[in-house]
């Protein structure tokens, strides 16, 4: 747990745990034991003794009508048998000045008053005053593993959702089709595209690699897209069970010469892309090498397709 | 290889937002200015070293899983290129010195192409 005293560093922020965050999101009042079992002030320390024992608590606030007046610890009940004086009430014994907490501060307040105060228990105020519960450090740690257990079990249940999306859907063929459209000369957007599909593809059970191979070939299709068509085109991506097919299409201008363009090194990039860091003339060799299938069909009346399939085989690929 | 001790070793000044440079493991190098290549050529888990400061090498990065990237020469990154990084907690480094030298120095401590 982070020191109340000491400001959070970046660095420290860096290493906070999901525990810790925890400790930030849930309130106190979602932890807090609700049932509260409480003394009245006019009873005997005897009756408080015998109520005690038969809870099994090792103290309780004491309090008429949601109004808190005090708090009762097995110490008090010690001193009232040692002075013996069992038969004086439990408002004679109480301790008056009580550390609350209240039902709305976050669960790491009440951390902070239970290293402080060293008391075993707070009782729980909400926002006009009435008691509505007691917390304790065993109320803080189940919270905690309760909300971590929900986190995980969220966590899983998409992930299984969504590599099993093939199986669960029944029919001849499934297929699930991404489409991004990509503008001329958009620079600041080039590979968005490609780093959405990567994420699906992995959030869909791909393994790394053909999640970075098809990312690859989609990045250099995007970039060809922003490049060297008159006005961008579209990316299709179809998802199947057992194949990837991505399809990168424009209006024109079309490639003159394909072999040419197909070269490595070949590239009709002005001076001012290269500045960029594109144009080294590999970004069609590099599709080549990632794919499983590609096939570029150019005419200047109907602009540029590229064509790019994966195979998914069962040895290399588990989930898609 | 501990990307806090290249940082310190080389004295590089980290650009981006407050993400432990300690807990991330720098596993090979690359250069290339050229994005291509990098696309082929870097291996996921390495630190590239480049004098382009362009926003796309945030969206290689992102795709190739590298880490941390060394900006040469004192190329300076705009304001949009620094804040995708950070969303893509991407570390971005700055230094005078030139790709040859920053190459030269990895290697001396270790750093190999796979």
């Amino acid at each position: 747990m982070v020191p109340d005293k000491q400001p959070i560093t970046d660095d420290a922020a860096g290493k906070i745990t999901r525990v810790e965050e925890l400790a930030y999101e849930l309130s106190v009042g979602e932890v807090m034991t609700k049932k509260v079992f409480t003394l009245r002030p006019d009873q005997t320390m005897r009756e408080a003794l015998d109520d005690i024992k038969k809870h099994r608590i090792s103290g309780a606030p004491v309090a008429v009508d949601g109004n808190l007046l005090g708090i009762l610890s097995i110490e008090d009940l010690i001193r009232s048998l040692r002075d013996g004086r069992i038969d004086l009430t439990v408002a004679d014994y109480m301790t008056t000045n009580v550390i609350t907490a209240r039902k709305e501060d976050q669960v790491v307040e009440a951390l902070k008053l239970f290293v402080k105060s060293n008391v075993g228990r707070l009782p729980v105020l909400d926002s006009s005053g009435v008691l509505v519960g007691v917390l304790t450090k065993g109320d803080i740690t189940d919270g905690l593993l309760k909300a971590l257990q929900t986190d995980y079990e969220a966590e899983e249940l998409i992930r299984y959702r969504a590599s099993h999306l093939f199986e669960d859907i029944v029919s001849d063929r499934s297929t699930l089709t991404l489409r991004y459209s990509v503008k001329k000369d958009d620079f600041s957007h080039g590979g968005a595209a490609s780093n959405n599909i990567k994420k699906a593809l992995l959030r869909l059970g791909a393994t790394p690699q053909i999640a970075r191979r098809c990312g690859i070939a989609v990045y250099e299709s995007e970039i060809n897209l922003i490049i060297h068509t008159n006005h961008g085109g579209m990316l299709r991506v179809e998802i199947e069970k057992d194949r990837i097919t991505m399809e990168a299409y424009d209006d024109g201008p079309g490639i003159p010469d394909i072999t040419l363009a197909m070269q490595p090194g070949y590239s009709t990039a002005s001076q001012a892309i290269r500045e960029k860091g594109f144009g080294a003339g590999m970004g069609l060799v590099n599709i080549k090498s990632c794919v499983d299938e590609m096939n570029l069909t150019s005419s200047p009346e109907r602009g540029t397709s590229l064509f790019m399939v994966m195979h998914l085989e069962k040895t290399r690929h588990t989930s898609i | 290889m501990n990307l806090k001790e290249i940082q310190d070793k080389l004295q590089l000044r980290l650009l981006t937002a407050p993400i432990d440079p300690a807990s991330i493991d720098i596993r090979a190098g690359y250069t290339s200015d050229m994005l291509s290549c990098v696309m082929t050529g870097a291996p996921s888990g390495s630190i590239w070293v480049t004098l382009m400061a362009h926003s796309n090498i945030i969206a290689v990065a992102t795709l190739l899983d590298i880490p941390a990237i060394i900006i040469t020469e004192n190329a300076q990154p705009d304001d949009s290129t620094l804040a995708r990084a950070s969303e893509k907690e991407i570390l971005l480094y700055s230094t005078t010195k030139p790709s040859f030298e920053i190459v030269g120095r990895l290697w001396e401590m270790g750093v190999r192409s796979q």
